[in-house]
């Protein structure tokens, strides 16, 4: 397996970490989908987990959240086991972290400013007009004061984004996941959005994973990138360490160069001929 | 011949694993109804949802009902000399099997369907996922308040059916027909007991678990569907899947009731 990886003190690693997982390996039937996967995330770092589709990254990041149990393997985040948590356990260490999903799961039967403060109206136990300020901070933070009465179908792309960041944030957490932050974004929206993640970073000293594939994204606002493929780690250091890696398929990503190359016609239908010559009782081509 | 055999075993396993999850999700509901916190107005508003919105509907589809009784029987029992006895057969008709049962198929088609396709695109758009990373329980937040709803909303609801339904009876015996008046709500009197007042209870009870526990849960196991697809067209798929689910094992649920009942 090509595996990069930069090394640290033990010590500092210990204290550092806020996520660390161990040999995570995740099969769906006889399909790998994550394949021993070792990374760890450090206290107010910005990692990027990167990857083209189908790479693992949603599986990587539904599994870090306690969503999908993986078939092998540890996942500790602040200092919870999440693999081995009771439900309760897991209850806790999720107020402590704040997750935007790729199509912000806004609820569409409440306003904006409904949707930001529920996690603090269901636990906490403080007054609706203060909620509503620490709402209206967020919202404002965000640069979404004013549409706090609009409802998630009225909303933008982008303002849906930022909802979304804004409810993540209202708890304060110690933890910020972001799922695809860019995707479907126009440049500049996306680049906001790169903006805000920096924003909460220094401002709240959160340590916030990045899930994208978005290669622009992933540099400017990284402080470590870790790259999946086929459901393996390719690599994870700093945004120089993965510049500088000599291994094709980062190279490939980062140059944005298909893995394989185009195969002439005669060559695709070569391949096609052998593929049909190897399955002479099925009628269609399954590869 | 194997194949088609192995086949068969495959959707059987498959459709015991699906009936299994689907009672795991109403047991983990109904543990979940009696503890704390109890969301007082979002029962409220599901009940205003379920019940309130549905009346119309109800109210109407009886009112026939009970005057197709009516027009039928008479003309049955005019043959036989015995329309009197009209007020009883319509009552006990309504009361312990048309009430319960047609209240419960039209609030499939019109509340479950909805609730089905509500949680089936909260699944497909991770609003449940993100219940979850908010440290929000979904069987409590979304579950709970339809289960108390549908529980509450289902029996009133038939017993507005019930009492629409002899009403309509009475319209077409009394009123088109000239039946006496009296002899119609006395043989009604005479004959429905508390005995048939308890069937119709049970049921609309039984059948008001079987379309919440069917229609919230379909739409919640979503993701776990072996065709696999989400997003619109598993929506769809899993809401009709629901609605002939819950009005099938309603109809059987039925029969049951009433062979051991009666």
């Amino acid at each position: 397996m090509h595996f990069e990886m930069s090394l640290m003190e033990p010590d500092l690693q210990l204290n550092n970490t806020v996520i660390n997982v161990v040999n995570l390996s995740t099969h769906y039937r006889d399909r790998k989908i994550l394949d021993n996967i070792n990374f760890d995330v450090r206290r107010g770092e910005v990692m990027v987990i990167m990857g083209s589709s189908g790479s693992g990254k949603s599986t990587l990041l539904r599994t870090m959240l306690g969503l999908t149990m993986p078939t092998e393997g540890e996942i500790n985040i602040m200092g919870v086991d999440v693999c081995n948590a009771s439900r309760n356990e897991l209850y806790k260490l999720r107020r402590s972290i704040g997750v935007a999903f790729q199509g912000g799961a806004l609820f569409g039967n409440l306003s904006l400013i409904e949707n930001v403060s529920l996690p603090l109206l269901e636990h906490t136990n403080l007054d609706i007009n203060t909620v509503k300020i620490m709402s209206r901070m967020k919202l404002d933070m965000m640069n979404l004061s004013g549409f706090d009465s609009l409802m998630p179908a009225e909303l933008s792309g982008g303002m849906v984004k930022r909802a979304a960041l804004a409810r993540a944030v209202i708890m304060d957490p110690e933890l910020l996941f972001f799922d695809e932050p860019s995707a479907g974004l126009d440049p500049v929206v996306a680049a906001e959005l790169d903006e805000y993640i920096l924003e909460l970073k220094s401002a709240l000293d959160m340590s916030i994973v990045v899930i994208t594939h978005e290669l622009e994204s992933a540099l400017r606002i990284a402080d470590r990138i870790t790259i999946l493929d086929k459901g393996e780690v390719v690599v994870c250091g700093s945004v120089e360490e993965v510049k500088q890696s000599k291994l094709e398929k980062v190279q490939n990503l980062l140059n944005r160069r298909p893995s394989r190359e185009q195969l002439s016609p005669d060559e695709y239908l070569d391949v096609l001929t052998r593929a049909q010559a190897a399955k002479p009782h099925r009628g269609h081509i399954n590869d | 011949m194997i194949n088609a055999v192995s086949q068969l075993g495959i959707r059987f396993i498959d459709a015991c694993e699906h009936i299994g999850h689907l009672t795991l999700f109403m047991f983990n509901v109904l543990r979940k109804m009696f503890s704390p916190p109890f969301r007082y107005r979002a029962v409220l508003k599901e009940f205003y949802l379920i019940g309130a919105k549905s009346v119309f509907v109800i109210v109407l589809a009886s009112l026939t009902v009970g005057l197709v009784l009516g027009l039928r029987l008479y003309f049955e029992f005019e043959q036989f000399g015995v329309t009197e006895r009209l007020g009883s057969v319509v009552a006990l008709s309504m009361i312990t099997e048309m009430g319960p049962v047609f209240t419960s198929l039209l609030i499939i088609g019109r509340s479950g369907s909805a609730m089905c396709a509500e949680i089936g695109i909260m699944r497909s758009d991770e609003q449940l996922d993100a219940l979850e990373c908010m440290a929000i329980d979904p069987y409590k937040f979304l579950m709970v308040p339809k289960f108390w709803a549908t529980l509450m909303t289902v029996p009133l609801l038939v017993a507005i059916a019930d009492v629409v339904g002899i009403f309509g009876g009475y319209i077409a015996s009394v009123v088109m027909f000239d039946v006496a008046s009296g002899s119609y709500l006395q043989s009604m009197y005479g004959s429905v007991g508390w005995h048939d007042l308890n069937i119709g209870l049970v049921k609309s009870i039984i059948f008001a678990l079987i379309i919440v526990s069917v229609s919230t849960g379909k739409g919640f196991i979503l993701h776990l569907d072996k065709k696999g697809s989400y997003g619109a067209e598993g929506v769809s798929r899993v809401t009709t899947q629901a609605v002939v689910m819950a009005s099938v094992t309603i109809l059987f649920a039925d029969y049951l009731i009433s062979a051991f009942m009666v």
